[in-house]
């Protein structure tokens, strides 16, 4: 099964070289101004009258780039269904309950070592309609800027041992087996909490190093 | 050493997080990057996102990163970010009210980066915004100048409207006849 929604929207024609100039070396800086005390937790973001439903989760890891370099001050974005599989968004129309208490969008800016941490709660699977009985294995979404332009990142991260991987055409959209391991999150004894929260760790590596701009 | 993570779709249900509207816009990036008071020509870039078929896309997101005014990259402390983020909207459209950049170098016209993401793409596409009465100086940049000349005629967001400030046109095709100039950057 393809992805169908490809078939309109993929480039055909040949993708351009671009010398990398300071217009590509360069990016936006985050400040801490972006991001408020709670967008990391996701537990606790959106609560109106209670915490939200299903298997409270904690990920985290580094974003570094291909030099094994640490991307600092990074702003990194996440967005995901609830524990059933509906996502807080008007256009969702699974039959799955909204959870009153989970929007399931967070932020957060990575640390000095490149570190981020989010809490959420487990997503759940859901169906949508892209060939007979499709099933998305549950997954967050991430959206990272480098420290130049052209390191953005959206991604999406997927969680270990899900039968539901080898059936999906989005995830094995990206062609190369190993390259699609990158995107599974590993099960961490270390970052699970005792009676809290079970811990995935996930890194996240952008393209470089990449050449520092000339001044001018 | 790490390998790149690759990259997978936006998909469809990112707007609430990326995008948002309204109370939830706080601290969030989004289309507004220049008011009365920051320095440069204030203008308008509006345009279309459009699929193979000729039709709008309704759930696509476009970004932009510029120099201010002067051709400087903000570097995060000053009041221009000079970062946007737009969502199309029913008809495609998005629209990024921002001041026209400066150029930020010797010989290189202002122009904007821009990276475009849609369900449906396992990629995002960089692109980049040149502007339509800088016909001159575009003929010098050292890449629009080797750029296809007929294909580099869709990277010219055009001039229309001065009132109330002057408005750019830019429509984004992401496939067929008239397929937009993406850049492996």
């Amino acid at each position: 099964m393809a992805y169908r929604s490809t078939h309109l929207r993929s480039q055909l024609r040949a993708l351009v070289p671009l010398t990398q100039s300071i217009s590509e070396l360069t990016a936006p800086v985050f400040g801490h101004g972006t991001v408020g005390e709670l967008d990391h937790d996701l537990t606790r973001n959106a609560i109106r009258d209670g915490e939200p439903l299903g298997e409270r989760i904690i990920i985290a890891g580094r974003v570094l780039d291909e030099g094994g370099q640490p991307v600092t001050g990074a702003l990194v974005e996440v967005w995901q269904a609830n524990s059933a599989g509906r996502y807080a968004h008007s256009g969702d129309t699974h039959n799955a309950p909204l959870d009153p208490n989970f929007l399931g969008t967070g932020r957060t800016l990575t640390d000095s070592e490149g570190r981020y941490r989010f809490l959420s709660i487990r997503p759940g699977a859901y169906p949508w309609r892209n060939h007979d009985n499709a099933w998305r294995p549950a997954h967050i979404h991430f959206s990272v800027f480098g420290t130049a332009f052209i390191q953005r990142l959206v991604t999406q991260m997927y969680f270990p041992g899900d039968p539901l991987l080898k059936l999906d055409p989005i995830f094995l959209a990206t062609p190369d087996p190993r390259a699609r391991d990158r995107l599974i999150a590993t099960f961490s004894s270390a970052l699970t909490e005792p009676e809290w929260a079970l811990g995935f760790e996930f890194d996240i590596v952008l393209r470089g190093p990449l050449q520092t701009p000339e001044a001018h | 050493m790490p390998r790149q993570t690759p990259s997978q779709t936006v998909g469809p249900f990112f707007s609430h997080a990326l995008t948002p509207a309204g109370e939830d816009l706080e601290g969030s990036p989004g289309n507004l990057l220049a008011h009365g008071e920051t320095p440069g020509e204030a203008i308008l870039v509006t345009g279309r996102l459009i699929d193979g078929a000729g039709e709008p896309v309704a759930d696509g997101m476009i970004e932009i990163w510029q120099a201010d005014s002067e051709g400087r990259y903000p570097d995060g402390r000053g009041q221009f970010s000079g970062f946007g983020r737009a969502g199309t909207d029913e008809n495609g459209e998005f629209r990024f009210q921002t001041i026209k950049p400066g150029p930020v170098g010797i010989g290189v016209a202002p122009h904007i980066s821009v990276v475009v993401f849609a369900r449906g793409m396992l990629n995002h596409a960089f692109t980049r915004i040149y502007f339509s009465d800088e016909d001159a100086s575009n003929r010098r940049d050292p890449v629009f100048r080797d750029l296809d000349p007929e294909r580099r005629k869709t990277l010219i967001a055009v001039r229309g409207e001065d009132e109330p400030v002057p408005t750019y046109d830019f429509t984004v095709h992401l496939q067929g006849e008239r397929e937009t100039l993406f850049f492996d950057a």
